[in-house]
């Protein structure tokens, strides 16, 4: 009966409304990160630790949820803008946190780079090999240039100055958050325009069936390696954002785990979206942060449970499966 | 020689197992050839080589005059060798306007775009609704293409071929899988290509074959062994002894 009730409501018009769904998107951003703000506010850290998390777990979502390439690696390019803002600034005295992020924008990118040209070479499981070796070659080299990246030590001696030459990074991470806030909301805004852009569209082709696209003339493969590059510039904002916030960046920026979790909070709030990419973060976070605290011994038992029972009953992740529901209820009540 | 499309002598075999034997045929713009063959003729592998997604052992295919035996697949589609493939490879989740939307751009070479939407593109619309109106798909065209019939998925298959503006089509089974109360459809889609279009049709359906081709190639054994109107075919002594003489039930068995 839904069935008939979608052919018959659903009429010959564009699925427009884009620009509606961006403003909503930006004033959710902006409610929700007002009400963190208003109800943590002795927890600013965290937040702020969600937020280059979320720009993380977005960059992920760029090429595992739109071009359907499975990596366990993404923490590669995440670390890599980690470490190249921390290193302008412990090394070369570059504190402009501008000048940093845009470093650790273009690390990302070169990331990004040297990962796909390394990954797009397999397909399937060879390729998530590929990344899972990736990440341990890159792992292991911030490890060995310790000299640089202060190996299992961490980087210290990060001293971002203040945005605008006003608003210094103060102890409690007002500025922090803000500053984070304002990327996330500027890499929303950009991958919305990206995504419904002609790329956007071929990239969609290609996660659906790569020899159609090549059937049409295109380079799966050219396109892929673009959106890597995109991809590892969005993930270097967050790791960017990461050293400029905690002023220190240690090892696991660059680690399985981190890219692991980094899959699983895509998986839990639901790929090829990007809505469901930050709600995932969020919810697990938040989660990890109230169970550990909850019950620090057995708080890895409950978020195992959880994924499990995501996967179970909400295949498409939290945000998916509410989104398929409510549009089913939509269409049963018109 | 000013033929827009000739494949001279391809052969490709795998081992000792020669599949496609000194193959040679020749098109020109305007064409409406149908290749039939019984299964196994080598149908497939011939589309392949001719795609460029198999090399061929020996051989040459020249596209106006080009030799593109050593060029790829995707800078053959480039070129205006287009195909379309026998099991519709759609996008799924995506409209029938984002389909031929998305050939579009990548003809014009806009498909890297990293901004603008081509449903706000003055110039996209006009070919993409163009195209849907003249299948027969306008009504269809914001609609996922999961939810439309197949005989529909089918006439998009060719839209985006079209899309493509190529020189040579070669259309992969067109009417496969179609419903009887639809073939009706393609045939006209298939009656209304651009004149000037060279089009190599690879068909079961005789009705459709006698229907559409002026000249029929038939392939058996890998080799070519008759190369004439369609008028001719059935008169001719190989070609019966190829299919044993059940290619007049071909359709119903097909």
């Amino acid at each position: 009966m839904t069935v008939a009730m979608n052919n018959e409501t659903i009429i010959n018009r564009p699925r427009s409304g884009a620009l509606k769904w961006d403003l909503i998107g930006i004033i959710v951003i902006v409610v929700c990160a007002a009400l963190g703000y208003v109800l943590f506010p002795d927890n600013l850290a965290l937040l702020t630790r969600i937020l280059a998390v979320a720009l993380l777990v977005l960059s992920l979502d760029l090429v595992t949820g739109y071009c359907g390439v499975a990596t366990l690696g993404h923490a590669a390019l995440f670390g890599s803008g980690a470490y190249a803002a921390g290193i302008l600034s412990a090394h070369f005295g570059i504190n402009n946190p501008f000048l940093m992020t845009f470093g650790g924008i273009i690390a990302g990118a070169i990331a990004g780079l040297f990962c796909a040209v390394i990954m797009l070479r397999a397909h399937g499981l060879p390729q998530l090999v590929l990344s899972i070796a990736l990440i341990y070659l890159f792992h292991e080299f911030a490890n060995k240039a310790s000299s640089w990246t202060g190996g299992s030590d961490g980087l210290a001696g990060i001293m971002p100055g203040p945005v605008f030459g006003l608003y210094e990074f103060d102890l409690f991470g007002h500025t922090a958050y803000f500053f984070g806030v304002a990327l996330l909301l500027i890499v929303f805004v950009l991958l919305r325009i990206l995504l419904r852009s002609p790329f956007g569209l071929l990239c969609r082709g290609i996660r659906e069936d790569p020899l159609r696209i090549r059937a049409m003339g295109a380079s799966p493969k050219t396109a892929l390696v673009k959106m890597y590059v995109i991809s590892g510039a969005v993930a270097g904002t967050g790791g960017a954002l990461s050293a400029i916030s905690t002023q220190v960046v240690a090892l696991d920026a660059l680690s399985f785990t981190q890219s692991a979790e980094a899959l699983v909070m895509l998986v839990l709030g639901g790929t090829g979206s990007l809505f469901g990419a930050i709600a995932g973060t969020l919810i697990f976070m938040l989660f990890e942060d109230y169970v550990s605290a909850a019950n620090p011994f057995h708080w890895l038992t409950m978020v195992g449970a959880l994924l499990i029972a995501v996967v179970l009953f909400a295949p498409k992740g939290i945000y998916g499966t509410a989104v398929a529901r409510f549009s089913r209820r939509g269409e049963g009540s018109q | 020689m000013s033929a827009l499309f000739e494949v001279t002598n391809l052969k490709r075999s795998f081992g000792g197992l020669v599949v496609t034997n000194n193959v040679s045929l020749s098109m020109a713009p305007g064409d409406r050839v149908a290749l039939i063959g019984p299964n196994g003729a080598g149908k497939t592998t011939f589309v392949n080589l001719v795609t460029g997604t198999l090399p061929p052992s020996s051989g040459e295919v020249r596209l106006g005059g080009e030799t593109i035996t050593r060029i790829n697949a995707i800078g053959r589609v480039r070129r205006g060798l287009v195909r379309s493939f026998q099991v519709t490879r759609l996008f799924q989740d995506m409209t029938p306007a984002e389909h031929v939307g998305l050939a579009v751009l990548q003809r014009d070479g806009r498909a890297g775009r990293l901004f603008g939407n081509f449903l706000s593109m003055p110039d996209v619309m006009a070919e993409v609704s163009g195209l849907l109106e003249k299948l027969g798909l306008a009504e269809l065209s914001h609609r996922k293409v999961s939810e439309t019939a197949y005989g529909q998925q089918r006439l998009l298959e060719i839209a985006l071929a079209l899309a493509l503006k190529p020189k040579v089509l070669l259309l992969d089974e067109p009417a496969a899988g179609v419903p009887q109360s639809d073939t009706g459809l393609i045939e006209q889609a298939l009656d209304d290509l651009p004149k000037d279009l060279a089009v190599l049709m690879i068909e079961h359906d005789m009705d459709l074959v006698f229907r559409f081709a002026k000249r029929v190639i038939v392939l058996a054994g890998g080799s070519i062994i008759f190369d004439g109107l369609p008028a001719d075919v059935t008169k001719d002594a190989r070609v019966r002894e190829a299919y044993l003489g059940s290619y007049a039930n071909a359709s119903h068995v097909a």
